[in-house]
């Protein structure tokens, strides 16, 4: 009933909005004006419309900033942010320049040559000049940022990890472990096979550089050490993200991933930092992996060396696991 | 021989069904693309929903969805499945073939001045072959276990393995076979554009004289036959993995207590192909919408492209740069940073030739006498887009840069408004603008002006703020936020854009109202309404088949001689012989 009710109001409501444009179009036949051609009104409404809708939306981006500024993410806690903040101040402030000059420009053209009776457009086809130093300039702007972004890349991407601590961070539907390498900074050979009951990261009992392991469900790394992080998966593709510490990188069935990064704020730090006493470091999953992709988290915890030290003292490595 | 010698009787299904005229499978593949593309737009709003009032129930959801969305609550599975379905529909179904599908095969033939395409017979088949493929894409959406979910790049091993969700069961099947369909109708409607370009040009048309719709479509349908055919490779062996048990990209795989025994595959092969398909696809829906705009916009604004050389040389750079950055979508693969820096390089390249672009657009409009018909408008949004999209480029293609945005919202921004947003005005713009062309009457204008002010304005409304979602580091494809205390701070954010999502999708109301009303009730067309230059407004308002009743047209000039000094009206139809001393534009 209810359904044939609204199904009734919709027809009667395009009749009379065909009715409407149909009165509409015949008033425009009567005034004598031709349909198709545009009228000096409506050019001239149009072209303020778009100056005053135009130059509202560049204004807003302006403001935006100030009003949504908040919600970006603090400065990156860790080393190599700071390299790419600059990357990224720079490219950002390109990307605004051109786009307050390019966008105002279109908006303003489009109002001050609307189009009125009798005038007349330039003819104009083409200036080699202007074409050749827009294009050039362009070219260097663009070769600069590229030299500055490979630069970047490379020193985030390639750092020297000599004396990193190694550790794991394995990716399954939905969850994530973690496991350290230990006293010998090695973490034993792992594979898929060998999963079963408590080993739930397939790690192989008999290379002995396992038996320092140490898994854990909550990521805890000393401040101001450079960590070597590997990545494995064992499903589909994960990708571990931690948005405030600028690190993300894919988890592969089959192929073993890694990032190296040095974190520079701990946990408390950044709690004083943004005024939330409830804030902590998150890895979550990035990449589409299933039903509950969009809940899958691990807790960072970033603390003094000493701290971590009496935290790992707690932890048991793998060989108490199996033996128990 | 010329077609108008020998009528023969057409009955409705000739016609109206396998017709093999270019003009009616146009209007086939626009009246296809708008179905699908309803459907597509509808689910975002569903989505939105969700989104935005993660917890309310809302009866419209439990109606459309049932019983994956009990109490009006969406499951995740089913979340991911719409989103997955929309980013196929509006790729593929709406702006790859419902956008050059329809242009290419209405305005080649007529621009160039050609009878029809090369093969109409192939013609036919590239419209059946698509609309099969969205048959197949629609009957998905109603298998028990959900459509395919696993995203529209659909990643094996989530694509791979029926165990990893609900939707890569017989959905992922279906979704394979409908895109398998839609690649050989892509192949064989630019197989056939190609030629028709190549060889069917009318006398005097040369290559540099042709519209800049022409090049358009021409690059767009080489990037389709060499690109396509990667895809469809891709997605064979992709059919192989699921159901042949062989390890294309399969390798180490425990999932749900089972230990696969696939070896030796890589998961990141799959990318790498998928992707050179999905970077050229890019601009397989791009380059049409540049196309059409710069004929929309130079006619409107009564003066010649700017730079035309350098436009046709952009297109040019544009197609070949973009074979080789496939890379920027796999920065965080674990690929090798050389790599990386190689495609860092070939992708900020391509700022270069969308630089010229732009600024050939700006040029065009400086000093013009401009008409803002509803195409018109529709142009100059796409300008506004394609700028804003095109600059968050430079921050993704940069591979350190990558890091901290990469899979967030704020890639969900940057492609919405440089290539959905772009793309979908180019597309409007191309429907007002050739409206009279395929139905001999005009749109109406007042109606077109409504749609074009509210879509922009919520256009710009929805994808602007995502931006800033994006940097608070919100991933896609979530269901919900609600799982992070991190982003409790983001939720007015999201009800405002969807608040603008459910007004931009009604507003469309208006454009189908418009079009539908248009086709039997708008107002006659004159044979130029435009008074454009172009040779399809030299045929006759009736749309016979053959095009032009008599000899085909002779083209002595390029196609934007608007404003000439000496000449009577502001603008000089092709076909006008140069005057004694005439100089050529070009
Ligand atoms: C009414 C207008 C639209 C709205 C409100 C909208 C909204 C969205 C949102 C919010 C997502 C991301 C969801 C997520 O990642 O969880 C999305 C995904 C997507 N949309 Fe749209 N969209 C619209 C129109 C378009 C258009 C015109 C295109 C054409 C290119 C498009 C293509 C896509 C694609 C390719 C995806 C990615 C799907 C995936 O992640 O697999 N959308 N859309
Ligand atoms: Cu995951
Ligand atoms: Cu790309």
């Amino acid at each position: 009933m209810e359904n044939l009710l609204t199904i009734l109001i919709s027809l009667l409501a395009i009749i009379a909005l065909v009715q409407l444009v149909r009165i509409f179009e015949l008033a425009t036949k009567l005034k004598g004006q031709q349909e198709i051609e545009i009228s000096d009104k409506e050019n001239h409404y149009n072209g303020l419309a778009l100056l005053i809708v135009g130059f509202g939306f560049v204004l807003f981006v302006a403001y935006s900033f100030k009003l949504w500024g908040h919600l970006i993410l603090p400065e990156s806690a860790s080393l190599h942010g700071i390299q790419i903040k600059l990357l990224w101040d720079t490219t950002m402030y390109l990307i605004l320049f051109v786009f307050f000059i390019t966008q105002p420009l279109l908006f303003w053209f489009s109002y001050k040559y609307r189009g009125k009776k009798n005038n007349k457009a330039l003819y104009q086809t083409h200036n080699n000049k202007l074409e050749i130093i827009w294009t050039s300039i362009p070219a260097v702007v663009l070769t600069a940022l590229v030299v500055f972004g490979l630069k970047t890349w490379n020193n985030v991407m390639v750092p020297d990890t000599s004396n990193a601590m190694v550790m794991e961070v394995y990716a399954m539907q939905f969850n994530w472990t973690a496991r350290y390498s230990g006293e010998d900074n090695k973490l034993g050979d792992a594979n898929y096979t060998l999963i079963g009951g408590i080993n739930t990261l397939g790690v192989d009992i008999n290379d002995s550089a396992s038996s320092d392991d140490i898994i854990t469900r909550e990521i805890h790394l000393p401040v101001d050490e450079q960590v070597l992080m590997k990545f494995r998966s064992q499903d589909v593709i994960h990708s571990a993200y931690m948005p405030h510490l600028g690190v993300q990188m894919n988890c592969v069935p089959g192929m073993s991933t890694q990032f190296a990064f040095t974190p520079i704020k701990t946990t408390s730090e950044m709690r004083k930092e943004l005024k939330n006493e409830e804030f902590d470091y998150v890895l979550l999953c990035n990449k589409i992996c299933g039903s509950a992709h969009y809940n899958m988290q691990i807790k960072v915890i970033i603390e003094t060396k000493q701290e971590y030290l009496e935290w790992m003292s707690q932890q048991d490595n793998f060989n108490t696991l199996i033996s128990r | 021989m010329s077609n108008q010698d020998h009528h023969h009787e057409e009955t409705f299904i000739s016609k109206y069904i396998f017709s093999l005229d270019h003009k009616m499978i146009a209007k086939q593949f626009l009246l296809t693309g708008m179905f699908m593309g309803i459907i597509g737009v509808i689910m975002s709003a569903f989505f939105r929903l969700q989104l935005a009032w993660p917890d309310e129930g809302f009866p419209i959801l439990e109606t459309f969805l049932g019983k994956w969305a009990p109490d009006g609550v969406m499951d995740p599975n089913i979340y991911l499945a719409l989103v997955t379905i929309h980013g196929t529909i509006m790729v593929f179904f709406v702006l790859t073939a419902g956008l050059s599908g329809t242009f290419s095969n209405l305005l080649i033939p007529l621009q160039i001045g050609a009878r029809d395409m090369a093969s109409g017979f192939m013609n036919m088949l590239s419209y059946w072959f698509f609309f099969l493929s969205s048959l197949v894409m629609i009957i998905s959406l109603f298998v028990s276990s959900g459509p395919a979910a696993a995203g529209w790049t659909i990643y094996p091993p989530l694509s791979a393995l029926p165990q990893a969700m609900p939707g890569s069961g017989l959905g992922m099947t279906l979704w394979l076979v409908s895109m398998s369909l839609f690649i050989v109708s892509a192949l064989l409607g630019g197989l056939n554009y190609i030629v028709t370009i190549v060889n069917l040009r009318t006398k005097g048309m040369s290559m540099t004289r042709m519209p800049l719709t022409m090049w358009a479509f021409f690059v767009t349908a080489i990037l389709g036959t060499l690109s396509f055919p990667v895809l469809l490779s891709a997605c064979l062996l992709l059919i192989f993995d699921r159901s042949f048990g062989t390890a294309f990209y399969l390798s180490d795989i425990m999932i749900q207590g089972e230990i696969l025994t696939q070896t030796g595959g890589s998961p990141i092969l799959f990318q790498h192909l998928f992707w050179f398909l999905g970077h050229p696809e890019v601009y397989i829906i791009l380059l049409p919408a540049l196309g059409i705009t710069s004929e929309v916009v130079s006619t409107n604004s009564r003066k010649p492209i700017f730079g035309y050389k350098a436009m046709v040389g952009s297109i040019l750079a544009i197609a070949f740069l973009s074979f080789i950055v496939w890379g920027h979508h796999m920065f965080m693969t674990g690929m090798n940073p050389f790599l990386g820096s190689v495609f860092t390089f070939t992708t900020l390249l391509i700022a270069i030739p969308s630089a010229v672009k732009v600024f050939n657009y700006l040029t065009t409009l400086w000093r013009a006498n401009i008409q803002f018909t509803p195409a018109m408008l529709f142009s100059i949004g796409l300008v506004s887009t394609f700028i804003s999209g095109g600059l968050t480029g430079l921050i993704l293609g940069d591979a350190a840069l990558d890091i901290n945005v990469h899979d967030t919202y704020f890639v969900v921004a940057h492609f919405h408004i440089v290539m959905g947003l772009s793309a979908i005005f180019g597309m409007f713009a191309g429907v007002y603008h050739w409206f009279p062309k395929m139905y001999g009457r005009m749109m109406n204008k007042s109606l077109g002006y409504a749609h074009f002010w509210i879509t922009f304005i919520s256009a710009y409304g929805v994808f602007y703020p995502m931006h800033f979602l994006g940097l608070a580091g919100v991933p896609r494809r979530y269901y919900s936020n609600t799982a992070f205390p991190m982003f409790e701070g983001l939720v007015e954010i999201n009800e405002l854009i969807s608040v603008f999502a459910i007004l931009g999708v009604v507003a469309q109301l208006i454009f189908f109202f418009n079009f539908f009303y248009s086709i039997f009730r708008g107002r006659q067309s004159s044979q130029n309404p435009w008074r454009s230059n172009t040779l399809e407004w030299t045929t006759p308002v009736e749309r016979i088949h053959g095009n032009w009743p008599g000899e085909l047209p002779t083209v002595h000039r390029w196609a934007y001689d608007y404003s000439k000094p000496g000449m009577d009206e502001d603008f000089v139809i092709q076909t006008t012989p140069l005057k004694d001393g005439e100089e050529e534009g070009h």
